[in-house]
């Protein structure tokens, strides 16, 4: 689509989109949110910057397959399933790591690893949706 | 051991997940899928024999016990069936080396074929009736897109009546699951078994007609089974061979899961109808086949037919029946897929899956057309082959609880059966070649042949060899007709001692 207003807008709305879709990955895990509605969120962001520029620019800004995102999700998901067993006991058990920061905590686990990766699978699904109905 | 129960399901999603990663790559893919589906199954077998030795295996994902996490139980019956799935899995990803082009391999099939696998056998571990649902919808998926990969207009076709008809399945599901879930409070399915006998009986047979529908159009049985014959043949052949001989089951499996441990409080009710539906099964299948003249469609209408005969055997209820039930299945599995397998070489040859268009076959290959007779006759239940030996079990399970108007509907769709495979056996190899039509010269590469006649040995040693089989089946005969055990595994010593006072255990 050829329209100034829909190309001058996007840019900073994708911004906002982007920020938002992470926002709502990490409060996952206590709030509602988490990888996959992240992974729309930016999936959105993604497909209005195919409408608005075309969608070989939106594959340009993207560098990567959308096939490898969803791999590198699906292999996320499975190991951290799997590091719960690593550290011996079941699987999909969730760890933590608090790690400090200044005066602030920063806690990291295998259930924000997990919702990375269906974070990831979700941008990879709908961006190889969207790029192969563009293509049409 | 925790670790041997996940990896049926891990295995193959962390293979799909560098599978997708080696997009693109085909050799390499090809090598990996195959070597992972063999993987898989000795993994499955290695489960096997756990549980023959140690008993029903649990593991509690992430630690959280029973009922608030989500279990994996491994009885004998779900161990079967993830060992039956890696078999299949890995004949069919042998046959595909040859079966599948290059085009379907690049959009994606090697991925898609392990996340089918990894949701059968989720679907046959879980212990939760939500995470039932969930493995039903990824190996849906992962079939939805088996189905239609290569886009030509009859696979489409056929896809839209199979999405159509599992998408209302797996509605009808969740709505159950969301009921039952609001009578009793708990998804786990022993702690299920512990608390619908508190359910009024009127609601907990509401739920459990509910349950029959949706398992029941998965499992294509009377008269929710319009979809499988509209697009089980228009895939490759590899895709149907896997679909036609396993996700079909999935469905029985569930009905058998769950008319054994959750749907028992009106048995005279739920049991008689699954009787009537089992007659009209078989019966309306068999006839459907009679009047086709496609190879793989023949073979779509005998699908269900032979589910009516496992439904029968549920439908008695009896440790016998249950057991037959089983052995029926797995009988049914090997020789169904090998049947859409044979039917792939024949094409080979033949150039087409229409009877009108193949003849001469038996003069042609005669190895082929013996394959062939190994399987069919073994369909159509003739002695000593496999077939024979579940149709006597699930017939004499019959004649215990004298249903004899069942058992007469039973043996007159076993000659029906007769009449079909004779029918392909009179065209495709019997009759001359017709004219206009020559054969392919020199054997059919060896990748196609390995995985039918490997089948072929399998339904043999189930026919001559049948002691070691029936024995397996018996134990999940008693398994399925007294839950106890199955309740004890998951829930401890004081539920199961609940489960028995409150008189749910025969």
């Amino acid at each position: 689509m050829n329209s100034l207003i829909l190309r001058t807008t996007t840019r900073p709305i994708i911004v906002v989109l982007l920020l938002i879709s992470i926002f709502l990955l990490l409060r996952g895990h206590d709030l509602p949110g988490g990888g996959f509605i992240g992974g729309l969120v930016a999936a959105a962001a993604a497909a209005l910057y195919a409408i608005a520029f075309g969608d070989e620019a939106a594959a340009k800004l993207l560098r990567v397959h959308p096939e490898l995102l969803v791999g590198w999700g699906m292999a996320a998901a499975v190991a951290a399933g799997l590091l719960g067993m690593v550290a011996g006991r079941e699987f999909l058990t969730g760890l933590w790591w608090v790690i400090a920061v200044g005066d602030q905590e920063l806690k990291l686990s295998t259930p924000l690893l997990f919702d990375v990766g269906v974070y990831l699978v979700v941008v990879g699904v709908i961006l190889r949706f969207v790029l192969s109905l563009e293509e049409r | 051991m925790s670790a041997l129960l996940v990896a049926p399901v891990v295995w193959p999603l962390a293979t799909a997940a560098l599978l997708v990663l080696l997009q693109g790559r085909l050799t390499t893919q090809r090598t990996l899928s195959t070597a992972s589906a063999a993987a898989q199954l000795a993994l499955a077998a290695i489960l096997l024999a756990q549980v023959a030795t140690q008993g029903i295996l649990v593991v509690q994902f992430g630690g959280w016990d029973a009922p608030f996490g989500i279990s994996f139980v491994a009885d004998h019956l779900a161990a079967v069936m993830v060992l039956v799935n890696g078999i299949m899995g890995t004949a069919v990803a042998v046959y595909a080396l040859r079966d599948i082009d290059a085009d379907r391999e690049r959009l994606g099939y090697h991925p898609m074929f392990h996340v089918l696998l990894a949701g059968v056998n989720g679907a046959f571990l879980t212990g939760d009736l939500f995470n039932l649902y969930v493995w039903f919808e990824l190996l849906l998926i992962a079939s939805f897109v088996l189905l239609t990969l290569g886009n030509r207009r009859e696979q489409l076709e056929g896809g839209i009546k199979y999405v159509a008809a599992n998408l209302v399945a797996s509605m009808l599901l969740l709505t159950g699951i969301g009921l039952l879930y609001g009578a009793t409070g708990t998804l786990n399915m022993a702690d299920l078994a512990l608390k619908l006998p508190l359910v009024p009986v009127g609601l907990a047979t509401t739920l459990a007609m509910l349950f029959l529908v949706a398992f029941g159009i998965k499992a294509a049985i009377f008269p929710l089974f319009f979809w499988l014959p509209a697009s089980y043949h228009t895939p490759p052949v590899a895709i149907s061979a896997l679909f036609g001989g396993m996700l079909t089951k999935v469905g029985v499996y569930a009905l058998l899961r769950g008319f054994t441990l959750l749907f028992v409080a009106d048995v005279a009710l739920t049991h008689g109808l699954l009787a009537w539906i089992a007659g009209f099964t078989m019966v309306v299948g068999v006839l459907g086949a009679a009047a086709q003249t496609e190879f793989r469609k023949i073979l779509s209408f005998h699908i269900v037919s032979q589910i009516g005969y496992m439904v029968m055997g549920l439908a008695f209820f009896t440790p016998l029946g249950l057991g037959g039930a089983v052995f029926y299945m797995v009988h049914n599995i090997f020789a169904k897929a090998n049947l859409f397998l044979i039917a792939g070489i024949a094409r080979w040859y033949g150039g087409s899956f229409e009877l009108k268009k193949l003849g001469g076959l038996y003069r042609h290959r005669p190895l082929l057309a013996v394959l062939f007779v190994i399987a069919a006759f073994s369909l159509a239940g003739f002695p000593p082959l496999s077939g024979f030996w579940a149709k006597l079990v699930v017939i004499r399970a019959g004649f215990e609880v004298q249903a004899w108007p069942l058992v007469a509907v039973s043996l007159f769709v076993g000659l029906l059966t007769l009449y079909s495979m004779t029918k392909i056996w009179l065209a495709a190899f019997w009759s001359p070649v017709p004219e206009g039509v020559t054969l392919r010269a020199g054997p059919a590469p060896a990748l196609l042949y390995a995985p039918v006649v490997a089948l072929a040995l399998l339904t043999l040693a189930m026919g001559f060899a049948s002691a070691p089989f029936f024995v397996l089946a018996e134990r999940i005969g008693a398994e399925l007709s007294d839950p106890t055990g199955y309740v004890h595994a998951v829930l401890g010593e004081a539920a199961a001692a609940t489960f028995v006072a409150r008189g749910v255990a025969p």
